[in-house]
């Protein structure tokens, strides 16, 4: 059974159509790249898997179960923008997190707090907006989820962290859990990724390995990308 | 060890070729033991499912062989580490002979600027 599925999924805000008929699967062990450009639709794919937005047509499953209070327990969520309290310090947010979560691993989300040097007893209104996506992210990553939506993960911080971040989804995710990665920052993520899915104006163009893409185009993933969205 | 990921070719096929290198330059030894998957991948940088089809297509070919409680070893077979070397070295001349073509240069002319470069090389090496 794949970690996630969606089959003929359509989702439409009033007028305009922001998925049609998107078939995309992702078996376990896996880590999916979800491209496009902006306003293509991968912001809506994201929330129609967690159940924040209810599909129009088709289905989305994740384990085999329909979005629902049974699939947040097993699906860890990177939002596109941070959504914390702001009041709140680091280190009470983790805590916070562990009671809810009952795969949170509170070592794991210190032990990162520590190496990204993101300080424990600040609140989160007192940070840059670069570190508290970085402890979006940290607390995101420390849950043993079966799946992990992040949208959008590497957007705003620099490029030391995003290299930390890379090496942190690599190092922590298991054989029996999946990634799906939005972004349009191609280049520093392809190596990282299994699979790419490109969707455009809410249709799935392309899906298929990075290392096919590379075999049958002679170009890297970014390089296709910048061909095949050419403004 | 260094790695280098090229955009115009397949990350796995890259990899393969890298850890061959290594082998073949001696920068891993016959017999080592090779770090886990997990490690080698994050050192690379890369996913470690394509490491894992990297180190398998090194198996195939014998360069390096998988206990099943111990992991992963160099192979200690130097004839294989032998043959490895000398495709490696056949590629090299190919890929210059190639680049030399494209220049316009015959085989006599490539031959005298090889012998030419070779001997200032040597004639410093002696100073």
């Amino acid at each position: 059974m794949a970690n996630f599925e969606c089959r003929a999924l359509g989702k439409r805000y009033g007028h305009v159509q922001a998925l049609e008929n998107v078939d995309i699967t992702v078996e376990s062990g896996r880590v999916v790249g979800l491209l496009g450009p902006n306003g293509s639709g991968k912001t809506t794919l994201i929330k129609l898997a967690n159940g924040l937005l209810t599909p129009d047509a088709g289905s989305i499953s994740i384990c085999g179960k329909a979005p629902g209070p049974e699939t947040r327990a097993m699906v860890s969520y990177l939002p596109d923008r941070p959504m914390l309290p702001q009041w709140m310090r680091a280190r009470e947010l983790i805590k916070f997190y562990a009671d809810f979560y009952a795969d949170f691993d509170t070592q794991r989300a210190l032990d990162m707090l520590g190496r990204l040097g993101v300080p424990a007893d600040r609140r989160i209104r007192q940070m840059s907006k670069g570190t508290q996506e970085k402890v979006q992210l940290i607390l995101v990553m420390s849950r043993r989820a079966k799946l992990y939506l992040l949208d959008e993960p590497i957007g705003g911080v620099d490029p030391a962290t995003r290299d930390f971040i890379l090496d942190t989804i690599l190092r922590n995710f298991d054989g029996g859990s999946s990634i799906v990665i939005s972004t349009h920052l191609i280049s520093d993520v392809e190596k990282a990724l299994d699979d790419v899915v490109f969707i455009n104006n809410g249709h799935v163009m392309l899906q298929s390995s990075v290392d096919d893409i590379r075999e049958r185009n002679g170009m890297s993933v970014d390089a296709l990308f910048r061909e095949v969205f050419k403004c | 060890m260094d790695w280098e990921i090229r955009d115009d070719a397949p990350i796995y096929s890259q990899l393969v070729a890298q850890i061959k290198l290594g082998i073949a330059a001696g920068a891993l030894s016959p017999g080592e033991r090779l770090p886990s998957v997990r490690d080698l991948a994050a050192e690379a940088g890369v996913n470690p499912n394509t490491m894992q089809r990297a180190l398998q297509e090194l198996e195939r070919q014998g360069l390096v062989y998988s206990q099943r409680t111990s992991g992963r070893f160099v192979t200690e077979e130097t004839d294989v580490i032998e043959n490895a070397k000398r495709s490696l070295a056949d590629e090299q001349v190919r890929s210059f002979l190639d680049a030399m073509a494209r220049l316009g240069y015959m085989r006599d002319d490539i031959l005298r600027l090889l012998e030419a470069r070779i001997r200032e090389e040597s004639g410093n090496g002696e100073l």
